[in-house]
């Protein structure tokens, strides 16, 4: 039997986890709370000393006049984020399903080289990749871009593929092959169909990555009419600096697309978490 | 497998052989492409900076002709990569601590049959989803020396913790670790509670059975059993602090006497403002050389998954 004062340090356990818990949901929230009270905020409102409480009213101008200025960089992202990922998710599909299901020697050798990439730091090849890039005259279009993206999603997206192509028993790939279906046959017939999961988590995961990319944005796009939107954020708060109205409703507008599809997709996004990072 | 060989006859058996054969060829042919493209922008790319990093090419114009190691000894004598190093260690181990221990926390909180786990859950990965730019930019206005955190402690009583923040000329780079650690947190928390899940609970009943308290179980039992995500974690926010570059650009820039300076800061205005290609290459090929120290230790233990 358990004893009054045990329950009682139970029950004071359970509330100060509760309490630490809800405290460190508050602190995450704090800065999506300040950046859309401060964007539903006119200018003349925006004092320093108020900058924690509510707006006084609904007021949308300032959500106006930031997307007025990063709605082209949007749909650059757009054109740029969507493409990328469909593309970089289909090459990895079949990577995966090589590593996976057609083995040889080297194979394994070959997958290991090309995590690496997934580390690689994008300074330690910008030189040559601005020179090739020029040289194929891709330097500064979205074309380039979205090559760029394709090339380096090619080791994450195989490394998620190959992670999930490898829960589906050899027995079965191998008993088509007997059965005379080919190399195309096996992917077509029998991974694709039961692939959409696969393909939702890495869609999701190369939209999220190629959506907050900053740094291949502004060494392939010198152009800023051409940039994303994360490097037409950054650019704001160059033109509006004691605006923060203006920049905070631009950073929540680029911010927006990932965070929707987050919290509509947050299962499979948590499996991307875990894919990545290959321990999953 | 042996019992539908010898139903086929040997004429079969070759053919179906020959089409396996004719397949794996295929399989070779449709990743080629791939291993081109890394070869290529990967693996030669990276010789190629350590290459323009001997050569004499400082100005707009190229010039290849080999100096040996004078960008390195040029690079190293600076004092503004001697402060980089200063604040690649300050932020790694600011960075590095609260994401490991913070993220592990919440993770085992998390993990003792929460009401509401997946709310919670949610709140604290979505950073994660928000880029570095937007969590730059957030932060520099809740970091502004007049306003922000600083007036939520006055409010609060808490007056005498009031800090410049990021601006501040020694400590600057620990705050900038604030805002990173606010976004990469979950993503460990994600890590660490993929791993207490995977422990059996059994084990935990054992250990509780012979007497362990909840300190000795985790000191002695869960942490070493999840000895693997700390790992990774290490690896994975290691690598950030060696490539760290979007947030101080949203944040603070190199910062007074380049208190928050970085080497890919550093590497970026080298090439794009000075246009000193052959310096910044020195700078490239240093990161890649720091970012070996985990990427090799990584892969060896991954290859004792693959293989």
């Amino acid at each position: 039997m358990r004893t009054p004062s045990f329950s009682f340090q139970v029950l004071w356990t359970r509330l100060a986890i509760y309490l630490v818990l809800i405290a460190f949901a508050l602190y995450f929230l704090m800065p999506i709370y300040v950046m859309v009270i401060t964007g539903l905020k006119p200018y003349t409102d925006v004092s320093v000393d108020r900058m924690w409480q509510l707006p006084r009213g609904l007021y949308l101008d300032s959500f106006a006049e930031a997307w007025g200025r990063v709605a082209p960089n949007f749909g650059n992202s757009v054109v740029i984020t969507v493409p990328s990922a469909i593309i970089s998710s289909f090459i990895g599909s079949l990577n995966g399903y090589i590593f996976s299901k057609w083995r040889f020697r080297g194979s394994n050798t070959i997958f290991l080289l090309f995590l690496v990439g997934m580390f690689l730091p994008y300074q330690g090849v910008l030189i040559p990749l601005v020179q090739t890039l020029q040289a194929f005259g891709l330097y500064g279009k979205l074309t380039g871009l979205i090559f760029i993206h394709c090339i380096f999603g090619i080791p994450i997206t195989a490394l998620m593929f190959r992670s999930y192509y490898q829960g589906i028993p050899d027995e079965l790939t191998d008993a088509a092959k007997i059965d005379g279906c080919g190399f195309f046959g096996i992917y077509q017939y029998i991974l694709l169909p039961i692939a959409a999961p696969a393909f939702a988590v890495v869609l999701l995961w190369q939209f999220t990555t190629i959506w907050n990319d900053f740094i291949i944005g502004i060494i392939v796009l010198s152009n800023p009419n051409l940039a994303p939107i994360n490097v037409a954020v950054q650019n704001l708060a160059g033109s509006f600096t004691t605006e923060w109205n203006i920049q905070m409703a631009g950073a929540f507008i680029a911010a927006l697309p990932t965070i929707v599809v987050y919290l509509l997709l947050g299962k499979l996004f948590m499996r991307g978490l875990l894919a990545g990072s290959l321990k999953g | 497998m042996a019992s539908a060989q010898t139903r086929l006859s040997q004429a079969a058996a070759r053919k179906r052989k020959w089409h396996i054969n004719r397949d794996l060829l295929l399989a070779i042919v449709v990743l080629t492409p791939s291993i081109i493209a890394v070869a290529v922008f990967i693996y030669s790319f990276i010789g190629w900076t350590f290459w323009i990093s001997t050569v004499n090419w400082n100005d707009a114009l190229p010039d290849y002709t080999f100096v040996g190691l004078k960008n390195w000894l040029t690079i190293f004598k600076g004092t503004r990569f001697q402060t980089d190093l200063r604040n690649l260690v300050m932020y790694a181990t600011g960075f590095m601590t609260q994401c490991i221990v913070i993220g592990f926390l919440l993770a085992a909180l998390l993990d003792q049959r929460i009401r509401g786990e997946a709310i919670f859950r949610t709140i604290y990965i979505f950073p994660f989803a928000v880029s570095a730019i937007v969590t730059g930019v957030a932060w520099r206005w809740l970091m502004r020396p007049d306003t922000g955190l600083n007036l939520l402690l006055e409010q609060v009583g808490l007056g005498f913790l009031k800090s410049r923040w990021f601006s501040d000329p020694t400590w600057g780079m620990l705050f900038i670790t604030i805002a990173s650690s606010w976004q990469f947190t979950g993503y460990i928390m994600a890590l660490y509670l993929a791993g207490l899940r995977g422990i059996p609970g059994e084990i935990k009943e054992a250990a509780q059975m012979d007497g362990c308290n909840t300190w000795n179980l985790y000191r002695h039992v869960i942490i070493p059993m999840v000895a693997p995500v700390t790992f990774t974690a290490i690896v994975l926010t290691g690598m950030g602090a060696i490539r760290l570059f979007d947030i101080v650009a949203a944040m603070s820039g190199s910062g007074q006497a380049f208190s928050t300076d970085t080497l890919a800061f550093h590497m970026f205005e080298q090439t794009f403002t000075a246009n000193r290609f052959s310096i910044s290459a020195v700078l490239g090929a240093f990161m890649i050389i720091l970012s070996a120290f985990l990427v090799i230790p990584y892969l060896r233990s991954v290859r004792r998954e693959i293989y």
